[in-house]
């Protein structure tokens, strides 16, 4: 009877594999204000650059709404009905330049974090896992990169690897990696010393099984909430390279270029810089809300952590 | 103690060859041949070869740090090619602005965050506390460089209240040069409509430079105040009747100092990364804005000095945070 019901329960969750994560999520966001505040911003940033996204890659052109059509009769126009951002000096449409902005930015982030979160956990995972003189060679390698102020290396790699978004991506992961090395690594190291991972030793677990099976299932949850919050800050930090001139280059609509590009307008045009800036801000804002609330629900004695930066 | 300070000296020194070592790796990694650049565009191979055969770019890569170490030592990192004057010269003219500008901005940063993360923990789940950590969120998420537009446009541009950048007014003589801080020197010379002038110049950049790392002193704050403040000690301070005030500042804050002496260390460096953008916004004659026109003009030698020099800066500080554990906190264990 009850492996009956079960298997009912199976196939219902086969057959409704979203319903399940759906009301979690609606739990989630429903937990607290600043969760559901956070909720409702990414979840605005995140259709605005999949539709963005969606746009560029079927390459539909709506009109008044291109990021890159120019219109010389309209040049630096305030914000206005027609244009709610207003326009830039060769009449480009900034609400078009800034919604597109937002999926380079997000894909920039995205790529940053999947490499340093991997380079990170594996090397943490080891370091704690293995111990002795690896953890120590290890441990030293990531003190490296920490020895320097985080700009002035991205800027610094940045620079060696030639400028553009491929050396932005690897700049900002070589100084986000460090990071996940250590959170991963301290936890390991309480964790391998708890039961369930002795008496899977003593089951006669191999390593690479015990590392798979029993310690990355522990450790990812915390890799995804510090991966949250660090998406603003490595789009603040990509921003900034680009607003330096180190990361994407005109005319592509990446807001760190859009602010740089304002400044020989300033002061008469202010909405060249306020809004790309305001964008920044706004998504910097929902993802560090995001990651605090998923920090709290999944471990509310860690309370908020040092920023990443 | 001397063991202490000795290992953590050695440790120190180890991690400052790394940064040479990686610094090193860095600009060799260099896009286009460094020679090519140094001779110009219209020099012909020979001239070229000259140029290698002088920087010894043909040695093997481990003579090549070898040399690369011996003229770091000396203070030598080659000329920029935007100011035309030794790198080494050029760090020393413009490092005093920059000093000047973080020094105020994490003595602020320090004494606000701390303040405001105590009143957000002593406060827990009131509207203060909520309106505190809304400050830390957005200290933390707005960017700084366009924070600094936006001010400058509000402040110079729409009130007129605050100069648009720079040290001091237009026109104005500086001081004579003592320390190279501008308020100080004004003071040497007793000229203190100089100091006003250069205290206004300051307000906006410093404030600027101060929001992000106040930020994260709200948020460690406050986290470390949460739990000294649940520990008997207190409870015990309190019912002899202690002032609250005295118990927050007195008893609390001194237990929570080890926290908040390591993310000081740590801000150091978002100062000087901040400093970058903001001396470029600001017009402010330091090594952030040097550092921001050498990226500008691809000059390579001057940025990698910069990073250099900075890197160890840094790590010189935060050995100094890791010494002073043992002084704040005799219950550090010093071996």
């Amino acid at each position: 009877m009850s492996s009956d019901s079960n298997l009912i329960r199976r196939s219902q969750s086969l057959q409704f594999p979203g319903r399940e994560r759906a009301a979690q999520i609606v739990r989630f966001a429903t937990s607290s204000g600043q969760a559901l505040l956070a909720v409702c911003i990414v979840s605005f940033i995140l259709v605005v650059s999949v539709s963005a996204f969606g746009a560029f890659i079927l390459d539909i052109h709506v009109t008044a709404f291109d990021p890159l059509k120019m219109n010389i009769m309209a040049r630096l126009e305030p914000p206005s009905g027609e244009h709610w951002m207003g326009t830039d000096k060769i009449g480009r449409d900034m609400l078009a330049r800034v919604v597109a902005g937002s999926w380079i930015s997000l894909s920039v982030s995205f790529a940053v974090l999947a490499v340093a979160s991997v380079v990170g956990t594996s090397v943490g995972l080891v370091a704690g896992y293995v111990g002795g003189w690896v953890d120590e060679v290890l441990m030293r390698f990531t003190d490296l990169f920490l020895a320097f102020p985080a700009l002035i290396l991205a800027a610094a790699i940045a620079a060696s690897f030639g400028g553009g978004m491929v050396s932005t991506t690897v700049a900002l992961a070589a100084v986000f990696w460090p990071w996940y090395a250590r959170l991963i690594r301290s936890r390991v190291l309480s964790l391998k010393e708890q039961e369930f991972v002795a008496a899977s030793r003593c089951l006669g677990a191999s390593h690479t099984r015990l590392i798979f099976t029993s310690l990355l299932p522990m450790v990812w949850p915390l890799v995804i909430v510090q991966a949250t919050t660090d998406v603003g800050f490595v789009i603040l930090a990509a921003s900034g390279l680009s607003f330096l001139g180190l990361g994407a280059q005109p005319p592509t609509p990446e807001w760190g270029v859009m602010i740089f590009e304002s400044l020989t307008h300033q002061p008469a045009s202010w909405w060249l810089a306020v809004f790309p800036g305001g964008a920044i801000a706004l998504v910097a804002i929902g993802f560090n809300l995001l990651g605090d609330s998923l920090r709290d629900r999944l471990d509310p004695s860690l309370g908020a952590s040092e920023a990443g930066v | 103690m001397l063991r202490f300070i000795l290992r953590r000296a050695i440790a120190t020194t180890i991690l400052i060859g790394g940064v040479v070592l990686m610094t090193f790796a860095l600009a060799r990694l260099l896009p286009g041949d460094p020679a090519r650049l140094i001779a110009g565009a219209r020099a012909d191979a020979d001239a070229v070869a000259a140029v290698r055969e002088r920087l010894g770019l043909d040695d093997p890569v481990g003579m090549q740090f070898l040399t690369y170490v011996s003229n770091v030592m000396e203070g030598d990192f080659g000329r920029s090619v935007v100011t035309r004057r030794p790198i080494s010269e050029d760090i020393v003219t413009f490092f005093p602005a920059t000093l000047e500008l973080v020094l105020l901005a994490a003595c602020i940063s320090l004494v606000l965050g701390a303040l405001l993360g105590v009143l957000a923990a002593v406060r827990s789940g009131t509207p203060s506390d909520v309106g505190v950590r809304g400050v830390a969120v957005l200290g933390l998420s707005v960017p700084d460089f366009w924070l600094a537009l936006v001010f400058q446009l509000l402040f110079f541009a729409t009130l007129g209240l605050l100069p648009f950048g720079g040290r001091l007014g237009t026109g104005v003589t500086p001081p004579d040069f003592v320390t190279g801080f501008m308020t100080l020197d004004s003071l040497l010379a007793g000229r203190f409509d100089l100091l006003v002038d250069a205290l206004k110049h300051m307000i906006l950049p410093v404030t600027v430079l101060a929001i992000p790392s106040m930020a994260i002193t709200i948020r460690v704050v406050r986290t470390t105040m949460l739990e000294v403040l649940s520990q008997d000690f207190i409870r015990t301070a309190r019912s002899k009747g202690i002032r609250p005030v005295r118990v927050y500042l007195r008893h609390a804050l001194r237990n929570a100092l080890l926290p908040i002496v390591t993310i000081f260390g740590l801000n150091t460096g978002l100062l000087i990364s901040g400093a970058v953008f903001i001396e470029l916004i600001f017009d402010w004659p330091g090594l952030g804005r040097y550092t921001a026109n050498a990226i500008a003009s691809s000059d390579y030698n001057a940025i990698m000095a910069i990073t250099l020099v900075v890197s160890i800066a840094y790590t010189l500080i935060n050995f100094l945070v890791d010494l002073s554990y043992s002084l704040l906190d005799p219950r550090v264990k010093l071996s």
